[in-house]
This record gives structure tokens, C-alpha cells and sequence, in this order.
């Protein structure tokens, strides 16, 4: 059931008093834990839980032309799923917006952030590059798909090991894992999404507090706060001031979280 | 800790429960020649030789006399259909609404979207009918509501109300239980919804323990005094 | 086939012919779902979630007379060494509808006129038997559902490399080359002895057919006590708190 006007309203309320029905304030993020691994067939991959909130990210590598823009450059191709296995909302069918929004907008947080050094997957010059595949499942949707997902494709990258690539055939030979990482650099990408209810700015919401969010922005950044990539999502205006504080708040929550995830990382 | 000897056994599907004419079978079992076998899972129950499964997971299954709550999600001609979480629909006619209740009216009494505390009165292949001709029953408009599993709602209200009743007195809440798992919360204070909301979490994750009752009592005070300070 | 044969055969992974790999199974892995579970066997990994029995729509679609179930089976991107494209495939559509049929025997649908049983499998990481281990998810997730079912369904791909029958087919015997190569046969029973599902890839007599039936009878058996156990231990972790 979608979460009634009634419970919305409560939401509101309980927010101005800088409460939410979990305990957590305002500005609190849900438990978060990072496995790793957990799909040995993929170069990297990562089970991110937040709450309740599950997702599933997988890294996989090809060798292909590179684009024409970029002949020195690997390739990147981040895309998300929302599996119907993970909320009773989603059906089985090409997908829709909110599941082509969430791939984009993890793909913007690691492409504008320079995490990955593309210049360093080129094989042959114009002719033929690494290329990245971060692939991302919904498991269980309990809200905030988008911060979990980002960490979860961090976390992959991080993992992930170069396979075996044959020069003169031009293969990848994919059961031969190396111990080369990828070539990442110090600029993990922390995507925060702060929303406004009511009167209130509140980051990494419920599915309940994501049904009545008003208006929201995904601010990708690195720790020290350089910002890499932003959207507004939906229909509803924000002042500049509300602006100011939701990113105020994403600086200030994603030092925090970084320090939660550090650990695994 | 030594564990407590439990009368009910965990059963799956197509597990032989008792063999034995003596026995008969209830919900959740089938009998096949002289077994009774399980066709759900949960946790199998025998007395007076009527073996019964109790479900511990799944669909709320509706029952004519339960109290519900839902939502309001269509008007027609003749009343309101109701979301129930169950897997067929309920209905609530205009005749089972207190008072004169004219066609034109129907969205002025309730609109879609509008949450409502019912009684069902019927369950028939067309789907489950509704009153709200009871005292504590009808719109509501302000409060809290949460879900929890439809099959824990039993420990939720306890023997003969036990548990719900304590949850009432230690929180000075309204507090009024959907069968179907939905919970209305109404209290004067946001804390106080807040600690029912709380006490039903923990009760819901202790579901199969015994003397919960005193587990509860002890809980709520730990956390009123905890919010005191 | 001599029994000297049989004792000498070698597998790829070391395993007796009539050994299965490590199995695993755990319920409620979805928070979100009305059942869930996942089920292994070595490296294969499935989950598999239930929504339902609840309202048929498109309207339309609704059967007067029972329930439908919908199967729905598919492989993350990253389960396999080349990589999938994300979207549906036709082996997914055929794998979704076998698993359909595997299960629909032990439902009792004739419950639920109008409704809709949904089953999502998904695989996480395959090793050859995904289909199988799909299956067994899946009645899992059924179960742990409430789902009313008469049986529940065990599966396990039986396989003949050349001559030799061996039970829980791996990748690397998928692909075994020598001799008459491989023939791959998943089948679903359930413990009175009935079958759901049977499919075959591959070359073998009748005679060697009903063989493997009988492995499987034996294999199933194994499967059924996991899946026995992860429901199981789903309650009675419950009543240890």
C-alpha cells in the first residue's frame, strides 16, 4: 500500500519536531554494511545494505573501440535495475524512468568524479580500450536506492580485478582473474540526496519518507567536499535557501558516511 | 538457557503431521489415507485430535467479525472499495455506513486516499464486505498507522487484549489493531506514538517467546525513563 | 557400464559420481516480499521472491476458475563470465514458463480465482544447474509465502558424460567434450515421487534415461532436507531470541 495521507502528514509533523519513526534525526543515515565478492563471475562486485534497503552492484570489463571523443579513453557504461523480486511496486518489463534515473545518476557520480582514470584502461590508442560495465540490482527497496547504489558501485570498483586480456587474440580471458585493481584514483564519489518534507530537510529517507518527499537533489562529491555531479529530481520548486541547506547538510552527512564506510573500502 | 518446550511443531508443506485415524483435518492440513499432512508452512497445532497449521507468514487471509484497517481507493455507485492487503478487495455499501448516506454525498463521508478502521461482515467469492456501524469505527483522521505481519497481530493484542492493554496504559494511547496487520496510533504527545510504534517493533521481534507480557512491562519502563532524561 | 568404470571416473572437480556440491538455503532474504529465499548448490547462487496470491490486473487477464502463476527467471549481468545484456531473453522467457510448470502441480490455485501468484528468480552467480536451483528457490519462496502447496518441489540436473551418469551437473561438465560428450537432464520431483519438470540436451538411451530418474530420486531427497531445514530454522532462530 502506498503510504497514506494520514502517515504523510504524521511524517510532516514529526519532522518539525526533528523526529523521524526510526529514531533517527534529520540528518542520520540507516546502518550501512558492505559485502564484498559476492558474485565470483564479475570482476567486482559489492551487496550494499542500508537499513533494509538492499542493492547488488557488479563490475564486468570488455575491450572495445573507444568512443570518438575520447580515442585515449576507456569506456563506462553504468546501468540499473529495479527487479521486481525487490518491492511489491515494480512489475517485470523494460525499464522505466526511476530505474534508467538511478543508472544515470550513479554513472554521472563515477564518470564526473575521475574515481576511475580512463586514460589508464586505453590498450591501443583509437583502437581498442578497456571498457566498464557497473551494473546495479535492486534487492530489497526500503528508499534511498541512489546513495546505496553509488557506494555499492565504489565499492565493486575498489574490489574489482583486471582479467587476463590476450594481446595477439585479442581476448579477454575472463576465468583468469589478476591481481591488478582497476586504476582508481583518491576520488571516491559519495552520492547524498538530501529531500524536503514539509519544512524539514532530511537525508537517506524510508520508502515511506520517499513517498511524501516533496523535492529532492543527488549531490555527488568527494570527501573534501568537491562536487562532481548534481540533479534535481521532481516537479516541485525549492528556494535558494533550502538549496543552501541541503547542501550544507550532504557536506556535512557525507563525511560521516565516509567514515562509516571507510572500513570496508 | 535451556529452551522452552513448545507444543507446536514447525511444519512444511507435504510433511506428515500425525498418522493415525483418531485425528482430523483442520486449516493448513489435508488428510491422505490415515496421515495428516501439512499444506502450508507454519506451525502445527493438535487438540482434541484436530490438527490445524497456523500460518506464520504470508497474505492476510480475511474472516468475517475482524477488525481492519484501509484505504479508501475507488468510489462507485454504491459505497467505497477498500484496500485491505489481502489479496481479494473489500467493499463498505452505503448501507453500512451510520446514518443517510445520499450518492452525491459518498465523498464527503470518505474520499480516496482517506484511511478507515471497518468490520467485516461477509466473505464470499465476489470479496469481502465491510461495516462501519460499530462504535470506534469509520474515517480516520488523525494518528499514526503503521504495518506489521498480519500473522503476529495475535501476540500484538495478547490473550484476551493482555498485551494491547498494557500498550495502552504505558503509552496513553489510542491504540486499535487491524486484524489485517495495519495499526492506528493516536496519542496527545508525538513521543508517546512514537514509544507504541517502538513497543510494537519489539514485541513483532520476540513474537514466540513466552511470559512477553512481563518482557513488555519491563521495556516500557526502561524507555519511559530513558526519555525522561 | 561396468561398475569398475563407474568407481574410476574422474570429474573435473573431484566429486563422486553420486555427489552433489554444497548446498545452501536461507528464507526471508527480501524484507519486502511475502516469501523469499535463496538456494546454492556449490557456486550457483538463486533467489527468489513472492508477492501474492493478490489482484490480477490487467483485468482481463483474471481467470474465473484459479490463480495464475506468473514465473518470471532471470541472470544479473554479472553472473557469468561474459557478461549478459541487461533485458529479457528468450531462454529467460523459457526457463520462466518451465519453472512455471515445475511448480504449478503442487499449488493449489483453485484458491485464488482471479488472483496472481508472482515468483521473481534472479541469479547472482552461476555454475551451470541455475534453472534448478531457480526452481528451488522458488519453492521456498512459495512456502515461506503461506502459499498452500501440496508438495514441495525439489530440483537437480542429472547429467551422462560419455557414458557415465553423474548427479549436479557443473559448467565445467556442461561442457564436457569426450566421447559422447554431455547430455544435461534437469528434473524436478517431489518427495511422493511425482515429476514436474524434465528437459534434455544431448545423447542417451531410454535405459539410461531411467537411471537417472533414479539418481535423481536419491538426489532430490538430499535437496528436500535443505530446503526442509532453511524453513525450518527460519523459526525456530524465532523462538531462540
Amino acid at each position: 500500500m502506498e503510504t497514506s495521507r494520514l502517515t504523510a502528514e504524521r511524517i510532516r509533523e514529526y519532522l518539525d519536531q526533528g523526529k523521524r519513526f526510526d529514531g533517527r534525526k534529520p540528518e542520520d543515515f540507516r546502518e550501512i554494511t558492505i559485502e564484498g565478492n559476492v558474485s565470483n563471475k564479475a570482476e567486482g562486485s559489492a551487496r550494499v545494505k542500508l537499513g533494509k534497503t538492499e542493492v547488488i552492484v557488479g563490475v564486468k570489463m570488455g575491450v572495445a573501440a573507444p568512443y570518438p571523443d575520447s580515442p585515449n579513453k576507456g569506456n563506462l557504461m553504468v546501468t540499473s535495475e529495479l527487479l521486481p523480486l525487490s518491492s511489491p511496486r515494480y512489475e517485470n518489463g523494460p525499464p522505466k524512468f526511476p530505474a534508467v534515473e538511478l543508472g544515470r545518476l550513479v554513472d554521472r557520480a563515477i564518470r564526473e568524479s575521475k574515481f576511475v582514470d580512463f586514460e589508464k584502461l586505453c590498450i591501443k590508442e583509437g583502437e581498442k580500450v578497456w571498457s566498464v560495465f557497473i551494473d546495479i540490482y535492486s534487492i530489497n527497496d526500503d528508499g534511498n536506492l541512489i546513495d546505496a547504489a553509488t557506494i555499492g558501485a565504489v565499492a565493486a570498483l575498489k574490489w574489482a580485478k583486471m582479467p587476463k586480456y590476450d594481446e595477439e587474440t585479442g581476448k579477454v580471458l575472463y576465468d583468469e582473474h589478476t591481481t591488478k585493481g582497476l586504476p582508481l584514483t583518491k576520488d571516491i564519489p559519495i552520492c547524498i540526496t538530501p529531500h524536503k518534507i514539509g519544512n524539514k530537510i532530511i537525508v537517506d529517507p524510508t520508502q515511506e519518507e520517499e513517498d511524501v518527499s516533496e523535492a529532492k537533489i543527488t549531490i555527488g562529491a568527494n570527501v573534501e567536499g568537491v562536487i562532481s555531479s548534481m540533479q534535481k529530481g521532481s516537479p516541485i520548486e525549492l528556494s535558494i535557501q533550502e538549496v543552501h541547506e541541503m547542501l550544507d547538510l550532504s557536506e556535512k552527512v557525507r563525511k560521516k558516511v565516509f567514515l562509516k564506510i571507510e572500513k570496508f573500502l | 538457557m535451556t529452551k522452552e518446550k513448545s507444543d507446536r511443531k514447525v511444519v512444511i508443506p507435504g510433511e506428515v503431521i500425525f498418522e493415525g485415524e483418531e485425528y482430523l483435518p483442520g486449516e493448513g492440513t489435508e488428510k491422505r489415507e490415515n496421515k495428516i499432512v501439512a499444506i502450508r508452512y507454519g506451525l502445527a497445532e493438535e487438540s482434541n485430535g484436530l490438527v490445524k497449521v497456523i500460518a506464520v507468514s504470508g497474505v492476510y487471509q480475511p474472516r468475517r467479525g475482524n477488525v481492519v484497517i484501509g484505504k479508501v481507493e475507488n468510489l462507485t455507485f454504491y459505497g467505497w472499495q477498500i484496500n485491505i492487503d489481502s489479496a481479494e478487495g473489500a467493499f463498505l455499501p452505503l448501507q453500512e455506513v451510520p446514518g443517510f448516506v445520499s450518492k452525491e454525498e459518498l465523498a464527503e463521508v470518505m474520499d480516496i486516499g482517506d484511511m478507515v478502521a471497518a468490520k467485516i461482515i461477509g466473505v464470499s467469492g465476489r470479496g469481502v464486505d465491510l461495516t462501519i456501524k460499530l462504535r470506534g469505527l469509520g474515517r480516520i483522521d488523525e494518528g499514526l498507522i503503521i504495518k506489521v505481519n498480519s500473522n503476529k497481530v495475535p501476540r500484538v493484542i495478547g490473550k484476551e487484549g493482555s498485551m494491547i492493554n498494557i500498550i495502552k496504559e504505558e503509552s496513553g494511547c489510542n491504540v486499535t489493531v487491524g486484524q489485517n496487520g495495519l495499526i492506528w496510533i493516536k496519542g496527545e504527545k508525538i513521543e508517546e506514538e512514537l514509544l507504541v510504534k517502538k513497543a510494537i517493533e519489539f514485541i513483532i521481534e520476540r513474537s514466540s517467546s513466552h511470559g512477553l507480557t512481563e518482557e513488555v512491562k519491563e521495556w516500557f519502563d526502561k524507555e519511559k525513563k530513558e526519555m525522561k532524561k | 557400464m561396468t561398475k569398475e568404470k563407474s568407481t574410476a571416473f574422474k570429474r573435473p572437480d573431484g566429486r563422486k559420481v553420486d555427489e552433489m556440491r554444497k548446498m545452501s538455503a536461507k528464507v526471508g532474504i527480501v524484507p519486502n516480499a511475502d516469501g523469499s529465499a535463496m538456494f546454492s548448490f556449490g557456486d550457483t547462487i538463486a533467489i527468489a521472491a513472492v508477492y501474492g496470491p493478490r489482484k490480477m490486473h490487467p483485468q482481463h487477464s483474471q481467470n474465473p476458475e484459479k490463480g495464475t502463476l506468473r514465473c518470471n527467471y532471470s541472470m544479473l549481468s554479472f553472473s557469468v563470465s561474459d557478461r549478459i545484456k541487461p533485458g529479457p531473453s528468450r531462454r529467460g522467457m523459457e526457463i520462466s514458463k518451465i519453472t512455471e510448470w515445475a511448480l504449478e502441480p503442487v499449488l493449489m490455485l483453485y484458491k485464488y480465482p482471479n488472483m496472481v501468484i508472482d515468483v521473481h528468480i534472479n541469479i547472482l552467480q552461476a555454475n551451470a544447474s541455475t534453472r534448478c536451483a531457480g526452481i528451488n528457490a522458488a519453492a521456498l519462496a512459495l512456502a515461506h509465502a503461506g502459499v498452500p502447496m501440496r508438495e514441495m518441489v525439489s530440483s537437480v540436473s542429472i547429467g551422462k558424460l560419455d557414458k557415465q551418469l553423474v548427479v549436479d551437473l557443473n559448467k565445467d561438465e556442461e561442457d564436457w567434450e569426450e566421447g559422447e560428450g554431455a547430455t544435461d537432464i534437469p528434473i524436478t520431483l517431489t518427495q511422493d515421487g511425482m515429476l514436474t519438470h524434465l528437459q534434455l540436451d544431448g545423447k542417451i538411451t531410454s535405459k539410461e534415461l531411467k537411471e537417472a530418474i533414479e539418481l535423481a530420486k536419491k538426489a532430490t531427497k538430499d535437496i528436500y532436507e535443505v530446503q526442509k531445514k532453511a524453513l525450518k530454522d527460519s523459526l525456530n532462530e524465532e523462538e531462540d531470541k
